[in-house]
């Protein structure tokens, strides 16, 4: 599928987009421990993705067990779509002092840092999708990354016959209770992107001690 | 660009030491090269003889294991919980690891590299003070597990040769020697070539037999007493005090005080008779501790006002609170404030005697009691004294007294303004009870020891812990004899010290709550010397004087010694000596904070972790009080 939009479009895309794509050229899946992660969260204005907009995005990476505090990524981003309504789960105004990106500017960031990572995120599906819109709103294609949902492999994780007892999406906070993550800086996106990354570790340390952990496992939805 | 998550681990390093020493900016700078490492139960972080890694860790979560493996068997160093640095060996040397960190439950370890946090801290001294002693006090230290809160779990002992390795003080490997046939002259052109202060001198076997120093120097030559061409052997100190190679800071600095020297000859099996190795000198000492008791005490032996004394003791205070920091081992610390305690006791009446119209008429000797006589003093105490004078004729006897009393008058005043209280129950010196010739004291306590009652058994706990300070020892042995031969005519007394000393139940309630002081000024206040200390001072004191063990004073060292004596009860002795040094530390710790003298703990104040350890300390309490019961049959005693 990544062949065939290659030839198609080649030529429309700027340099930051076909960088991206590039990384994506022989790639080929490394062991679990070696491979490079990143846990990211996004924070938004609302949960139609549509309509809404992404006002923050934080990302941390990880190989193996090590989170290095200066690799990661904090964007804030500049939108005209404002939801009063959500401001008091993020914090995030209109006018803060933070410094803001464009949006833009965030998608080239964003791209550069990820590249071909392995992505993670809690309930990955809005946030990739949200991505997604992103992306075509500014006339780019979809993200070409592989994703892991904390959601549904934490749910994965559990017998089967303890599975009745989830409910069907828990949240971060509830998989931070029941994993016993300190809940520091929930709801900005950085701090949710590390709670992430550990709330990963966490369950992979759960699912190897029962099995040799294999790609097809965890990428399977 | 904006780094939330660097930012709390700001927020994390401020709450502990080194860090807290640190501006935010420069935490900032550090946090954000801080890597972030999670560890399942198990996972090893790094391993004995693994080349060092370029960072240091802090326990962010759960519990990180230090261990290494002898024979076959694992011996756990130390359990470091959150806010514990650990992994500091390459801050030190290059030397691969000594032990083995592995993730003792699920944890997350902050990884600091230490370029990073070297340039930042700008070779802080207070901050490598602090990560050095930490570092010494995990790997040397004996009571690692007592810093830990491990004691409160288990007795761990170490009999491992290897952890003497990490014991070694710096000593100089190379020392400055000459020949028994040296001439003075020789001697001191050696000492000057190599600018060094002191010089051996050994015979052809190279073993130890004299040193030479500056201040012999100075104060044998160049004084004209002796001819620049003297033997050495005419003007060495001999002999030397020898150490084995291996003794810890903490041995070297004792010795040093004990003896009044500034050098130790390290031989290879520590006595004079055999090769010289090196030399300790006080110099490496303060370089490694930065800290110096000597440096207090020679202050106190100089001092020529009260005022100074004051002065000097408050040093003291502030060495004790940076000990405390800095987890020296409280037997180490107690040991060096009774020195210095006993100091300013010596001085003050050195410069009392000097007030006085006349020399004293007979002999006598000073008695510290209570706390100072067992020698555990840590904090600003009340005075507890008593003096003991030779025995004179009887139409001398008011007069004699009347000496000594003004002699005390001046003393308790001197020491109330260095800060030490009077006795509220006024069991001083200067008061003419406790002020009396040898048969008088001897008369006083045949009568507590076989006619007991309230009275004697309440002052048994101050009279019976005695320590001559100043003056004549033998007055006091002849009353140590005494004392004892009494006690071999009854068990009464027994008896008596027994029921006092089971009077305390343990702290901990029905429903495995504190016991907190019902009423008064310190209601719901735990009171730490009642419920735990004193129940373990009675019954060791009652337990040493019943084996009729003269001269051991101190309560941890009192049950050490029950320990020996009694092998069957190993055990609950060694438990007993370190559940009360733990305490100690934990009052001392109060005190400091609030203060005071840390008797009273607000328990709202503790963490649920120290909570949890003090509880623990109250086991062995139980256990010995048990053993009191059945050991004196006190059952229908009480």
């Amino acid at each position: 599928m990544i062949l065939k939009w290659f030839h198609k479009n080649k030529k429309d895309y700027p340099d930051f987009w076909m960088d991206y794509m590039d990384s994506f050229k022989n790639f080929k899946k490394s062991p679990i421990e070696e491979t490079r992660f990143i846990a990211f969260d996004t924070e938004t204005t609302g949960f139609d993705k549509k309509n809404d907009r992404i006002l923050s995005i934080g990302a941390v990476t990880f190989i193996g067990k090590s989170i290095h505090v200066n690799d990661s990524l904090e964007l804030y981003l500049e939108q005209e779509i404002f939801n009063p309504e959500t401001v008091k789960i993020h914090g995030l105004m209109k006018k803060n002092a933070l410094e803001k990106v464009t949006e833009l500017e965030a998608i080239k960031l964003f791209l550069a840092y990820i590249k071909n990572a392995v992505l993670i995120a809690h309930h990955a599906n809005f946030d990739k999708n949200m991505v997604n819109e992103m992306l075509a709103r500014h006339g780019l294609g979809k993200l070409q990354n592989s994703f892991i949902d904390t959601g549904h492999l934490f749910y994965k994780s559990k017998h089967i016959i303890y599975r009745e007892h989830l409910k069907k999406h828990d949240t971060l906070d509830d998989l931070c209770k029941e994993l016993n993550v300190p809940k520091v800086d929930r709801h900005t996106a950085n701090g949710d992107a590390l709670i992430t990354a550990i709330v990963f570790l966490k369950i992979l340390s759960r699912l190897d001690k029962r099995k040799n952990l294999q790609w097809e496992y965890l990428l399977n939805e | 660009m904006k780094n939330s998550i660097a930012e709390r681990v700001v927020d994390f390093l401020n709450g502990y030491p080194p860090f807290y020493m640190l501006s935010n900016k420069t935490l900032l700078e550090i946090a954000t090269e801080v890597t972030i490492i999670y560890l399942e139960k198990g996972d090893t972080l790094f391993k004995k003889d693994d080349t060092c890694h370029n960072n240091f860790y802090i326990v962010r979560d759960g519990a990180i294991n230090l261990y290494y493996t002898h024979d076959g068997v694992k011996n756990i160093m130390n359990i470091h919980d959150t806010g514990d640095v650990f992994g500091l060996r390459p801050l030190i040397t290059k030397e691969p690891y000594k032990l083995t960190a592995t993730a003792n439950e699920e944890s997350i370890v902050y990884a600091i590299p230490i370029a990073v946090f070297q340039s930042v801290t700008d070779y802080n001294t207070q901050i490598q003070k602090y990560l050095i002693t930490a570092f010494a006090s995990n790997a040397y230290d004996p009571y690692s597990a007592e810093i830990a809160g491990k004691i409160f779990v288990d007795y761990l002992p170490n009999k491992s040769q290897d952890m003497v390795n990490f014991q070694t003080a710096n000593y100089t490997k190379s020392p400055i020697i000459c020949t028994m046939e040296s001439s003075l002259k020789e001697a001191a052109k050696k000492m000057s070539t190599h600018k060094i202060g002191c010089i051996v001198v050994v015979d052809n076997e190279k073993k130890p037999v004299g040193i030479i120093t500056n201040s012999d120097i100075k104060n044998k030559i160049a004084t004209g007493l002796f001819p620049i061409e003297t033997p050495v052997t005419d003007i060495m100190s001999s002999p030397v005090i020898t150490e084995k190679k291996g003794l810890t800071i903490a041995d070297g600095q004792m010795q040093m005080i004990k003896h009044s020297i500034g050098h130790l000859c390290i031989t290879k099996d520590g006595t004079v008779n055999s090769k010289l190795i090196g030399v300790l000198t006080h110099h490496d000492v303060l370089v490694t501790l930065g800290n110096s008791p000597t440096v207090i005490l020679k202050e106190i032996k100089r001092a020529k006002r009260t005022k100074k004394l004051r002065a000097a003791r408050l040093k003291g205070n502030s060495l004790l609170k940076s000990y405390i920091e800095q987890n020296i081992p409280i037997s180490h610390i107690i040991n060096v404030i009774s020195q210095i305690n006993d100091a300013v006791t010596v001085r003050v009446i050195e410069l009392a005697l000097k007030k006085m119209p006349t020399v004293p008429p007979v002999a006598f000797s000073w008695l510290a009691l209570g706390s100072q006589g067992r020698k555990e003093q840590l904090l600003f105490t009340d005075q507890d004294h008593a003096l003991v004078f030779e025995d004179v004729p009887k139409e001398h006897y008011e007069e004699t007294q009347n000496y000594f009393l003004q002699l005390a008058k001046l003393v308790t005043k001197s020491l109330n303004k260095i800060g030490f209280e009077y006795c509220k129950a006024d069991m001083m010196a200067s008061n003419p009870e406790w002020c009396k010739s040898l048969t008088a004291w001897k008369t006083q306590f045949k009568n507590w020891i076989l006619k007991p009652d309230e009275k004697a058994v309440l002052l048994s706990s101050i009279f019976f812990d005695y320590n001559c300070v100043y003056g004549n020892k033998q007055l006091v042995n002849d009353l140590t004899d005494t004392i004892f031969a009494t006690l071999e005519e009854t068990n009464l007394f027994y008896k008596f010290l027994g029921r006092d000393a089971i009077k305390s139940p343990s702290p901990l309630g029905f429903f495995k709550q504190f016991l907190v002081e019902q009423n008064g000024d310190q209601k719901e206040l735990f009171n730490i010397k009642s419920r735990a200390l004193m129940p373990l001072i009675d019954a060791a004191r009652l337990l040493i004087l019943s084996k009729q063990i003269k001269g051991v004073n101190n309560t941890s060292e009192r049950f050490e010694k029950l320990a020996e004596l009694e092998p069957q009860n190993k055990e609950l002795h060694e438990s007993c000596s370190y559940a009360f040094k733990a305490l100690s530390k934990f009052k001392t710790k109060q005190g400091l904070l609030h203060g005071n003298s840390g008797k009273f703990i607000d328990l709202e104040t503790l963490t649920k972790e120290e909570k949890l350890k003090l509880r623990r300390c109250f086991k062995p309490i139980q256990k010995i009080q048990e053993t009191l019961k059945i050991r004196f049959d006190l059952k229908n005693f009480i």
